[in-house]
């Protein structure tokens, strides 16, 4: 293969859409192309993508960032992936085809599987060996539920024809050959959410296998954040896969928390803040996560604490498109700032029950504090404060779990384009929010572990090197107002709980 | 009606009736109902796809009104503008070691609408939200040169910010018409002593500029010895200028 190799390319597969980016030794985007796939709501609750879609339109980014910036794909010393977490597939090994739609991190079908599972000593036994107590959020329950009610599928998954994996191994498997060779593999980070993996050894668990009733046969190989996979077939040909990671681990990474007690937030469809623990599994009293931050070969495993926001900037696309007050995210800022607060009025999204730290899969969403004073300008406010406050909250929780107070927060993610938010943000947490100059930390966090596996980078701290800070908010609101806020924001929570149950 | 130019009335007959029917207008009804020769509709309308305010259905090849009229009497949202900005004034500043600013037409000021610090660690205040002098900026001396409403010109007060603010409107004049030449301003310590910027137009439709992106530095940074921009600089300006106008062309 002809070509400098003197770029790394990440390819970001998220909720939304699909990217490739490019980038240089100093860590600098040099090209970037991305495409949106549909998204699929069959009944409430549910949320589907076509991982057939997603896979074509990978092989759409990918030749066009490299054309937009005249490169070849000798150019490219590496290929790092990162994807939407959760999110499950299952698909046949000789067709290459999905045996159904994939299954998204924000559908809501496999809470009753995972309150089984969280009942009695089961539960135990998941905390125990997974770290967390089973919820409808991670993949295993969502597996469950295909081999449940895909006709045929629980047989055939036993003969090994079938092969199930979240979305870095359907896209690795694709890339390297598909049926015809194809690597089935997902990495450490990924595997930690399914609720089938031990977060110490990095093993799948048989008992956790039997419990949940899964073939092994169906499992992809787990395997490190940064080490070549495979090499590409298609796509990008003879690119060696150098790293994958699940997304918010890779802006992590990207961000370069390597150091414990170092986080960050990424405002995405949802909002993740991720603070790296070094070498200690915490049990958080707060409703936090533990969760793996990143394992690089020969190393030992680095783990984090997550505070998971189900829905953030995906409030703000059911504004657009579901309420039409907007043409376009960005025009909600414009909105929010024809007022100067949000007239009394809060938005608890709890669209899909809420994450961290309540973790309520029967909580709904709520607008309360409506009067006739309220226009759709307060309406804007409240849907970014809505983001700010859920913030707030897991903030909180990781402070009080950890013991460490945050003196500023590092952030990323679409949604800090929106500065009225980051101000609030700021305003609302009292410590400076800070973006780096590249807000694609997803990307760049994948980039850089398929960097380090060929050695396209060192190590850790020439990566470190490459952090620089672009832009920072400092706070401004009064304690007087922030607190009889954060009072109001907890009142409107407590009306989202138990909605679905009917005791609320 | 006398005095009408023919084919203008044809081209707003056509756009009135796809928008009274509602669905894609197939080219042959249109010409039925209009009562014209086919081949002449063909013409309006392959002229009104090319602007934008038609489009055709790429399967069935009807017509319908598209986007660009709605988009007519809305001006582009300035923070629409800095999301589709964020990355590559971001790569600016990584490539230049600069400040950089996007910058638009706010009354007589500019208004920052984004800023990116100078990547090297010092401590900086984001400046979001801050009002510049037009004439003693190099966003400002942009956006009099590519906006429509350049006229403004006249009745802009010059106040003196450093000796080397320009204070004659014909200098001015004279400096805005060199900037719609070569395509790019610099100023050299004409709002701050010892700070300069060099600044390109993010051009939308017809090559109006909406806004203006900038570099800002210490002067050594940024001027060479010959007292032009150093060498590349104003080109790398434009082409990210121009990388940030594309990503207005497509919609997310
Ligand atoms: N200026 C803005 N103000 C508010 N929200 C915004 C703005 N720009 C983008 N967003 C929101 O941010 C989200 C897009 O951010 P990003 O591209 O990081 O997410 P994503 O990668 O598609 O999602 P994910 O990775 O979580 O699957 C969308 O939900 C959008 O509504
Ligand atoms: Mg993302």
């Amino acid at each position: 293969m002809t070509g400098s190799r003197s770029y790394v390319a990440a390819l970001d597969q998220g909720t939304t859409s699909t990217r490739c980016l490019v980038f240089d030794h100093a860590g600098r985007m040099v090209a970037a192309a991305q495409h949106e796939h549909r998204q699929h709501y069959p009944q409430p609750g549910w949320a589907e993508h076509d991982a057939a879609e997603i896979w074509q339109n990978c092989l759409r980014v990918l030749p066009e960032a490299l054309a937009s910036a005249g490169l070849v794909p000798g150019d490219l010393a590496a290929l790092g992936i990162a994807n939407q977490r959760e999110t499950t597939v299952v698909w046949d090994r000789t067709t290459g085809r999905p045996v159904a739609p994939a299954i998204t991190w924000q559908d809501t079908r496999g809470a009753e599987i995972a309150a089984q599972l969280a009942d009695g000593p089961t539960g135990d036994l998941f905390e125990e060996v997974c770290g967390m107590r089973p919820a409808g959020y991670f993949s295993a329950p969502r597996l469950r539920w295909l081999l449940d009610h895909v006709p045929g599928l629980q047989r055939r998954a036993r003969t090994g024809e079938i092969a199930f994996g979240t979305m870095e191994s359907w896209l690795i498997w694709n890339l390297t050959g598909g049926p015809d060779g194809g690597v089935h593999v997902t990495d450490v980070t990924n595997a930690s959410r399914t609720l089938l993996a031990d977060v110490r050894t990095l093993q799948w668990d048989q008992r956790l296998l039997d419990v949940l009733d899964v073939p092994v046969e169906l499992l992809p190989e787990i395997r490190p954040n940064a080490q070549v996979y495979g090499e590409c077939r298609v796509g990008l040909p003879g690119v060696p896969i150098g790293g994958a990671f699940g997304d918010q681990q890779a802006a992590l990474f990207g961000q370069t928390c390597f150091a414990t007690g170092e986080a960050k937030c990424t405002y995405g469809t949802g909002a993740f803040l991720l603070m790296n623990t070094g070498d200690q599994i915490t049990r958080s009293d707060h409703g936090l996560l533990s969760t793996v931050a990143y394992q690089l070969e020969g190393q030992p495993t680095a783990y984090a604490t997550e505070g998971s926001i189900a829905v953030a900037g995906s409030l703000v696309q059911w504004f657009r498109d579901s309420l039409e007050m907007i043409g376009s995210a960005p025009e909600i800022e414009t909105l929010a700032r024809r007022v100067e607060d949000n007239g009394g009025c809060y938005i608890v999204p709890a669209f899909a029950g809420l994450f961290a730290p309540r973790w309520d899969p029967d909580a709904r969403g709520v607008v309360v504090g409506l009067t006739s004073y309220v226009t759709k300008a307060h309406l804007a406010r409240a849907v970014l404060e809505a983001t700010g406050w859920q913030t707030a909250e897991v903030v909180e929780a990781m402070a009080a779990d950890t013991g460490i107070a945050f003196t500023r927060l590092r952030v990323d993610g679409g949604m800090t384009s929106n500065h009225l938010l980051m101000q609030f943000v700021s305003d609302v947490l009292g410590v400076p929010v800070e973006r780096p100059l590249v807000s694609e930390s997803v990307s760049l966090g994948a980039a850089y572990a398929a960097g380090l596996a060929v050695g396209y980078w060192p190590d850790l701290e020439v990566l470190r090197g490459n952090w620089h800070r672009a832009a920072t908010w400092e706070p401004a609101m009064s304690p007087a107002v922030r607190e009889r806020e954060r009072a109001a924001w907890g009142r409107a929570v407590e009306r989202t709980l138990g909605w679905e149950r009917g005791d609320a | 009606m006398a005095g009408t130019i023919q084919s203008i009335e044809r081209a707003a007959a056509v756009l009135h009736l796809l928008g009274a029917v509602g669905e894609p207008v197939p080219l042959g009804e249109l010409a039925r109902t209009l009562d014209l020769p086919k081949p002449t509709v063909h013409g309006i309308t392959r002229t009104l796809v090319e602007v934008g305010f038609v489009v055709q259905d790429p399967e069935t090849g009807h017509y319908a009104l598209g986007r660009g009229l709605r988009d007519l009497g809305a001006r582009l949202d300035p923070h629409l503008l800095r999301a589709r900005a964020v990355n590559w004034a971001d790569g600016l500043a990584a490539r230049t070691g600069l400040e950089v600013q996007l910058g638009i037409l706010s009354g007589t000021t500019v208004e920052i609408v984004h800023h990116v610090f100078r990547p090297d660690g010092s401590p900086q205040r984001l400046r979001t939200g801050e009002i510049q002098p037009l004439h003693a900026s190099a966003l400002g001396q942009v956006l009099l040169a590519f906006s429509p409403t350049s006229s403004r010109l006249r009745n802009l007060e010059l106040p003196v910010h450093t000796p080397a603010t320009l204070t004659s409107r014909l200098e001015l004049t004279r400096v805005v018409q060199s900037v719609r030449r070569q395509g790019w301003a610099h100023v050299d310590g004409a709002l701050r002593p010892g700070v300069a910027a060099v600044a390109a137009p993010v051009r939308h439709h017809l090559g109006i500029g909406v806004g203006a992106l900038g570099v800002v530095g210490p002067r050594e940074w940024v001027i060479g010895p010959d007292g032009a921009p150093r060498a590349g600089l104003a080109e790398q300006v434009t082409a990210s200028a121009e990388a940030i106008a594309a990503t207005l062309q497509e919609r997310l």
